[in-house]
C-alpha cells in the first residue's frame, strides 16, 4: 500500500505548490523541533556575544568575532541538516560504514602531530585560519549510525524480533574503537556521552536485557578501575575533588564552578539583563563562550531565561521521543533513540556542572555553545530526525 | 512491499522508549528544581558574592570638623597643604610599572627615587615600613610637604607625570588664637589601628584605613560627630582588577564642627594667669621645708556657675598639640610621656586629684547644720584641740573664742570643725561604731558629688575619693599586710603610722574624723569637681554636669543642636542654710582669709565668694586651692606644691576676674574691656555656606602689677587658709 504512488496522476504544480503541498516535505517536517533548536541557537548566539564581547585577548579586539562565527556554524550546520533531510537517513544507511570508518582516522588523527591539547584534553586537529575541528563531535553520530545500522538489520528484514547476541557484541565492538581511542586523548567527557548513547542504543533495540544490565555493571566497574588505576590525569581527579567540595579551593579548582555558580545565583528571577552581568562583564568565569554559556543566561537572564533554554531543550527531546515512537522501522527508532540520550545526558552533565550538581567536564550545551564541531553535529543529529519523521512508513 | 507491521516493533522497545523518555525528562526537572534553588531561594545569598566580586571602594576621606570657642574663633581647624599622591592603578598599567614615572617624581620633590617606590609599594608580611598599607585602589599619598612651584611643575607636565596628582588636602592645626593653647582639653589624633577597623566595621560609623582618630580631650568625646563620612567611589572591575566603569558615587560629607563654651580670650588669660602664679610661687620660700616652693603643677577652670559650661580650663605643664599632627615623632613622643616629663598630656583639672584642705569647709558646714548644729550657734575657736592625746592646731594656733559656723568659714577655723566632727564620731560609737551610723560628714561629701566623676565631656576624668567607712576597710584589706611588715612601735614617722595602720587601720578613728572634717588626709578631689560645687553654691545648688561642648553645627551649617546643662543632683541644704554660708564666703572675700586679695573689689556691684584651702600632703610642699564664685563664674584654682591658697593662687584669679568684668586694679569697671561681664548665652553667627564667622582676637596683655611677692607677704601678714 505504502508503495502505492499518487502522484503519478497529479497535475504538475509549482515549486511553491510543490512545497507546500499536503504531502510535501516541508509539511512532513517537525516543525516544533527545529523551531526550538532554531531558538537555541539563536539564544546561544547572543550569550557568545555577552561573553566574549569584552575578551580582547579571544576577540582579537573584534568583539563581533565569536558572534560572526557561531552565526556562521549555525549557519553551515542548517545547511548539513537540510542535506541531511535531502539525502535521507535510509539512503545514508548505505554510507554508514564509510562515515565510520572516516570518523575512525579521524579521531585518530588526532593522536598524530596533527591533533592540538585545549584545556587538558587532546581533542582538536587545527586546521587554519582560526578553525579547529574535534572528531569526537563526529564519532557520536557515527557510533549511533554503526550500530543502529548492524542491531536493526535483521529485525528490519523481520527476520528476527530482536538483535541476537552476535549482533550486539558486534557493535559493541564497533562502538568501542573510537572510544578507546577518545579516552586516551584523554576526553573523559565525550567518552561518558558516547556510553550513555551505546546505552541509549542498546535500549531502544530490544536487546536483551542481559546486555543492558551487562553494560550498567561493566560501567560502573570500569569507572572504579579508571579511579584505581590512576587512569586519570591530575586535571581530571582536581575537578571531581572541586566538585565533591567546591569549598576546597577557592582559588584554584574550586573557582571556576564556585564564580559559574555565584553568576547563575546572582541572576535571580529575571536576571541582571542582557549585557549587563557583573559576572560575565567582568570575565570571572573561565571558558564561559562555550562550556559555561549556561552561566551568561542564568546570570543576564534569570530563571525565566534560563528556565525557557531547558524548556526549549525539553521540546527537541519530546519531539524526538515522539519521532523515535511513531516511525516503525528499527533502525529509525535506534538513530532516534541514540540521539535523544546524547543530547539529554550532554544538556544534563553542561548545565548540571554549572550548577554544581555535576562535576566538571569539557562538554558544549547542545545548539548553545560556541564551538562549529559540536554545532555541525547537532544539526546534521536534527537533520537525521527530521529524516526519520519524512520518511516514516505511512501508517494509513 | 515488504512485510513491516503497521505497529512494526515489539512491545520491548515500545516500553523501553516510554522509560527512556521518563528518564530524559526527569533529567530535565532536576536540573529545573536545581535552577530554582541556586536562582530564586538562594537568589540574594550569589547576588551579594557577586557585588563582592567586582566592586572595589575608593575612598575620599572627609574633612574633619573644627573644634570652636564660644564666639567662633577655631580652636582646632584645618589648613591646606599639598599633598602629591600617586595612583597605582594607573601606574601598574604602564610598562614598567610606573618607576620612571615615579623616578622623575623623586627628582622633582627633592626625595630619592627609592624613597618614592617604598612608599608607594604595597604593604604585605614580607615587606617592612615605609609602604602604603591602605587599598591599592585609593591615590597614594608621596609627601604633605609639597611646595606650590612642585605642584605647578606636576601639574603642567601632567604628560610626564601620568597617574601622579598634586592636590591641596586638609591638615588638621591648632591655631592657639590669642596664645589660648587649651592643648589637654582639645586633645589630639591619631591613626586608626586595625583593631578599631574591625571593631567598628559593622557599626553606622566606619573607620577607614586613612582616618585618623581622637586619642583625648575634645577630640576623642566628639570624634564620631567631628570625623563626618567619607566619600566613597565604587569601581566595577573585572577578574584582574581593571577597572570596567563606575558604580556609584557617595560624595564625603564633612564633619560637623564642634562650638565649645571655651572663651579663647578667657583662656589665654587663665593659662597666663596660673603660669605667671607657679612662677612667681618658685621664687617664694617655703619655711616648712627651707627651700623654694616647687610648683610643678596646677590647674585652673573657669565655669558658667548657672549652666555648669566651662569657660577656661588650663593645665600645667602642657605641650604643643601640633607635635602630633602628621605622625609624632619618638623624640617629642618621649617628651610628652618619659619619665622625666612630668606628664604634660593630663589634664590636671580633671585627672588630678588632691586633699582639699579649707575649700573643703563648705560641705563640712552643711554637714554640721544637717546634723542638728545651728548655722549661727556659737561654738568654740581655741588654738588647739585634743582628741585622745593628739593635739589638731589651728594655724599659727590662733584662737577666736565662740563664734558661728559662718565666722568659722570666713577665718578659716579648724577648731570648730575639729569640736563638731569630734561629737558626730562620738555619737556613731567612736571606735566600736553602731550598726548604721549617721556619718554626716561623709554622707555629705558624697551629696556634694566627691567621690564620683562629675561627668564632663571629657575623657578620663578621675573621680577622687571620700574616704569613708567602706573606703578604710577596702584600703585596710589591700594594704594591712604591708602595713604589719613595715609598722614598728615608736619607730619613724612612717614606721609609726603603718604600725597604727596595721593595728585598727580598718577603723574609723577620732583623727580620722577630726582630720577629715577640714579636707585634710585621705580625701582627694578634682579642681572640676570643686568648681562643680561651688558653682552650685552660686546658682542655689544645682551640680550641674561640667561641659566643654556647647553645641554641633553641621559642615554645611544647616543643623545646629545645642548641647543643653544638665544637672547631676542637688546640694543637700536649704535655702536658707545656703544664704548663710553664700554669705560667709563673701566674708571672706571682705573680711576672711581671702581679703588681702580682694582690695578695692567692687564687692556691691559684683559680690565675690571665695575660699582659700592649703592642703598639707605627706612629703611635699601645700598644695594651694582657691575656690571663688559671682552668680556668673566660679573660679577654681590649685597649684601642687604652691603654698597657701590666697597666696599662690590669690592675684591668678583676681586677674581672671578682672579680665571677666574690665576691672582695673582699684576695681574700676570698664565694660568695654571686659572681656566676658555676663557668660556667652548666644552660638556663634553660621553663615549661609556653613562657615562660621570669627572674630578677631588680641592676645591678654596683663596689667604690669607690681604684685608684690604673694608668699612672703602671706607669712609676713600672718595669713592662712
Amino acid at each position: 500500500m505504502a508503495g502505492f504512488s499518487v502522484q503519478r496522476y497529479a497535475p504538475e504544480r509549482s515549486a511553491w505548490g510543490k512545497l507546500t503541498a499536503r504531502d510535501s516535505v516541508v509539511r512532513k517536517l517537525d516543525w516544533p523541533l527545529l523551531g526550538s533548536a532554531l531558538a537555541l541557537s539563536f539564544i546561544g548566539s547572543l550569550l557568545v556575544y555577552s561573553a566574549t564581547r569584552g575578551r580582547d585577548s579571544l576577540t582579537h579586539g573584534d568583539p563581533y568575532y565569536f558572534l560572526f562565527r557561531h552565526a556562521l556554524n549555525t549557519g553551515i550546520g542548517f545547511a548539513l541538516m537540510v542535506g541531511t533531510i535531502w539525502l535521507g537517513h535510509r539512503t545514508l544507511r548505505g554510507a554508514v560504514p564509510i562515515l565510520y570508518g572516516l570518523s575512525v582516522i579521524l579521531v585518530l588523527a588526532v593522536l598524530t602531530p596533527l591533533g592540538a591539547t585545549v584545556n587538558g584534553a587532546h581533542a582538536w586537529i587545527i586546521i587554519g585560519g582560526g578553525f579547529s575541528l574535534q572528531p569526537s563531535e563526529f564519532t557520536k553520530i557515527t557510533i549511533i549510525l554503526i550500530m543502529a545500522m548492524l542491531l536493526a538489520e535483521r529485525v528490519d528484514a523481520g527476520d528476527q524480533l530482536h538483535p541476537d547476541h552476535r549482533t550486539v557484541a558486534k557493535a559493541l565492538g564497533l562502538a568501542a574503537v573510537p572510544m578507546a581511542v577518545v579516552m586516551g586523548m584523554p576526553d573523559l567527557g565525550s567518552v561518558m556521552v558516547m556510553v550513555v548513547i551505546v546505552l541509549g542504543v542498546l535500549l531502544a533495540s530490544g536487546a536483551s536485557n542481559r546486555w543492558i544490565g551487562g553494560l550498567l555493571g561493566a560501567g560502573v566497574a570500569g569507572a572504579i578501575a579508571i579511579w584505581q588505576l590512576g587512569l586519570l590525569d591530575e586535571y581530571q581527579i582536581a575537578r571531581f575533588a572541586a566538585f565533591a567540595n567546591p569549598a576546597l579551593d577557592p582559588a584554584g579548582v574550586g573557582y571556576n564552578t564556585n564564580q559559574a555558580r555565584i553568576a547563575i545565583g546572582s541572576g535571580g528571577l529575571s536576571g541582571t539583563g542582557l549585557f549587563h552581568g557583573t559576572q560575565t562583564t567582568g570575565q570571572f568565569v573561565p571558558e564561559q563562550q562555550t562550556d559555561f554559556v549556561f552561566t551568561v543566561a542564568g546570570e543576564e537572564l534569570g530563571f525565566l531565561g534560563a528556565g525557557l533554554i531547558l524548556v526549549l531543550l525539553g521540546v527537541v527531546l519530546w519531539r524526538a521521543c515522539r519521532i523515535a515512537r511513531e516511525t516503525t522501522e528499527l533502525y529509525g527508532t535506534i538513530v532516534a533513540a541514540g540521539i535523544i540520550a546524547w543530547f539529554a545526558f550532554q544538556a544534563f552533565e553542561n548545565i548540571g556542572m554549572t550548577l554544581g550538581i555535576m562535576p566538571v567536564a569539557g562538554l558544549p550545551l547542545p545548539f548553545v555553545s560556541y564551538g562549529g564541531s559540536s554545532m555541525f553535529a547537532v544539526w546534521v543529529a536534527v537533520g537525521l530526525l527530521q529524516s526519520i519523521r519524512v520518511q516514516r512508513p505511512i501508517s494509513a | 512491499m515488504t512485510n513491516i507491521p503497521e505497529t512494526g516493533r515489539t512491545q520491548r522497545v515500545q516500553i523501553r522508549l516510554v522509560v527512556i523518555q521518563v528518564l530524559v525528562f526527569s533529567l530535565l526537572l532536576t536540573l529545573g528544581g536545581r535552577l530554582w534553588y541556586l536562582q530564586i531561594r538562594n537568589g540574594q545569598e550569589y547576588s551579594d558574592e557577586a557585588k563582592n566580586n567586582h566592586v572595589q571602594q575608593v575612598v575620599q576621606p572627609a574633612v574633619r570638623g573644627s573644634i570652636l570657642d564660644a564666639r567662633g574663633v577655631p580652636l582646632a581647624d584645618n589648613e591646606t597643604r599639598l599633598v602629591v599622591s600617586a595612583s597605582r592603578t594607573e601606574l601598574m598599567k604602564m610598562k614598567d610599572d610606573g618607576k620612571s614615572v615615579l623616578t622623575r617624581l623623586a627628582d622633582v620633590l627633592g626625595m630619592k627615587p627609592k624613597e618614592v617606590l617604598d612608599k608607594v609599594r604595597l604593604c604585605d608580611s614580607k615587606t617592612p615600613q615605609p609602604c602604603w598599607n591602605g587599598s591599592p585602589y585609593q591615590p597614594i599619598p608621596v609627601t604633605d610637604e609639597a611646595t606650590t612651584q612642585q605642584a605647578l611643575t606636576i601639574r603642567e607636565r601632567a604628560e610626564d607625570f601620568p597617574g601622579i596628582t598634586a592636590e591641596p588636602t586638609a591638615v588638621r592645626r591648632y591655631a592657639a588664637p590669642g596664645k589660648a593653647n587649651t592643648a589637654q582639653v582639645l586633645g589630639y589624633l591619631s591613626p586608626v589601628t586595625d583593631e578599631e577597623i574591625t571593631k567598628a566595621q559593622n557599626t553606622d560609623s566606619p573607620y577607614l584605613r586613612s582616618d585618623q582618630v581622637g586619642r583625648s580631650g575634645l577630640e576623642r568625646t566628639y570624634d564620631k560627630e567631628l570625623r563626618g563620612k567619607a566619600g566613597v567611589t565604587r569601581y566595577e572591575v573585572d577578574n584582574l582588577g581593571r577597572v570596567i566603569g563606575q558604580a556609584k558615587n557617595d560624595e564625603a560629607e564633612p564633619g560637623s564642627s564642634v562650638v565649645t563654651s571655651i572663651d579663647a580670650r578667657v583662656q589665654a588669660v587663665a593659662e597666663y594667669e596660673l603660669n605667671d602664679a607657679m612662677k612667681v610661687a618658685r621664687q617664694s620660700f617655703d619655711k616648712n621645708t627651707g627651700e623654694n616652693y616647687k610648683a610643678d603643677s596646677g590647674a585652673v577652670v573657669v565655669m558658667e556657675a548657672r549652666t555648669g559650661r566651662v569657660v577656661a580650663m588650663a593645665s600645667l605643664p602642657d605641650y604643643d598639640p601640633n607635635s602630633w599632627v602628621g605622625g609624632i615623632s619618638a623624640k617629642d613622643y618621649a617628651k610628652l610621656t618619659g619619665k622625666n616629663s612630668n606628664f604634660p598630656l593630663l589634664n590636671r583639672a580633671i585627672q588630678a586629684q588632691a586633699a582639699p584642705g579649707s575649700i573643703f569647709k563648705v560641705i563640712s558646714s552643711t554637714a554640721a547644720v544637717n546634723a542638728g548644729y545651728p548655722f549661727n550657734g556659737s561654738y568654740p575657736c581655741p588654738s588647739s584641740y585634743n582628741v585622745g592625746g593628739q593635739t589638731f592646731k589651728n594655724f599659727e594656733s590662733q584662737g577666736y573664742g565662740d563664734i558661728t559656723i559662718g565666722r568659722a568659714l570666713e577665718v578659716s577655723c579648724d577648731t570648730v570643725y575639729y569640736g563638731i566632727a569630734h561629737k558626730e564620731w562620738l555619737k556613731d560609737g567612736g571606735m566600736n561604731p553602731k550598726k548604721h551610723p549617721n556619718d554626716w560628714f561623709y554622707k555629705t561629701a558624697h551629696q556634694f558629688g566627691l567621690g564620683k566623676e562629675t561627668g564632663i565631656d571629657l575623657p578620663n576624668e578621675v573621680s577622687g575619693r571620700v574616704p569613708d567607712r567602706k573606703w578604710k576597710q577596702d584600703f585596710f584589706k589591700a594594704n594591712k599586710d604591708a602595713w604589719c611588715k613595715q609598722g614598728k612601735k615608736g619607730g619613724t614617722y612612717v614606721e609609726q603610722i603603718a604600725y597604727e595602720n596595721c593595728l585598727e587601720g580598718d577603723k574609723m578613728r577620732a583623727g580620722d574624723s577630726v582630720n577629715y572634717s577640714i579636707g585634710q588626709g585621705d580625701t582627694l578631689v578634682t579642681p572640676i569637681q570643686m568648681a562643680t560645687i561651688y558653682s552650685a553654691i552660686s546658682n542655689g545648688g544645682t551640680l550641674y554636669d561640667p561641659t566643654v561642648g556647647k553645641a554641633i553645627v553641621s559642615g554645611d551649617g544647616k543643623s545646629v543642636q545645642e548641647i543643653k546643662p544638665r544637672s547631676h543632683g542637688k546640694l543637700p541644704f536649704t535655702r536658707k542654710t545656703r544664704n548663710e554660708i553664700d554669705g560667709a564666703l563673701a566674708g571672706v572675700a571682705t573680711r576672711g582669709s581671702a581679703a588681702w586679695r580682694f582690695g578695692g573689689w567692687p564687692q556691691d556691684k559684683i559680690p565675690m565668694h571665695a575660699k582659700t584651702g592649703t592642703a598639707e600632703v605627706y612629703g611635699k610642699q601645700t598644695t594651694s586651692w582657691f575656690a571663688t564664685y559671682t552668680k556668673d563664674y566660679s573660679v577654681v584654682m590649685t597649684i601642687s606644691q604652691g603654698g597657701t591658697g590666697s597666696g599662690a593662687s590669690g592675684p591668678a584669679v583676681r586677674h581672671i576676674f578682672d579680665s571677666l568684668y574690665g576691672l582695673d586694679a582699684s576695681g574700676k569697671q570698664d565694660l568695654k574691656k571686659a572681656l566676658l561681664p555676663t557668660p556667652q548665652k548666644s552660638l556663634p553667627k553660621i553663615q549661609q555656606d556653613g562657615s562660621i564667622e570669627s572674630p578677631e582676637i588680641k592676645p591678654y596683655r596683663p596689667a604690669p602689677s607690681p604684685a608684690p611677692d604673694g608668699q612672703t607677704l602671706a607669712a609676713a601678714l600672718g595669713r592662712r587658709d
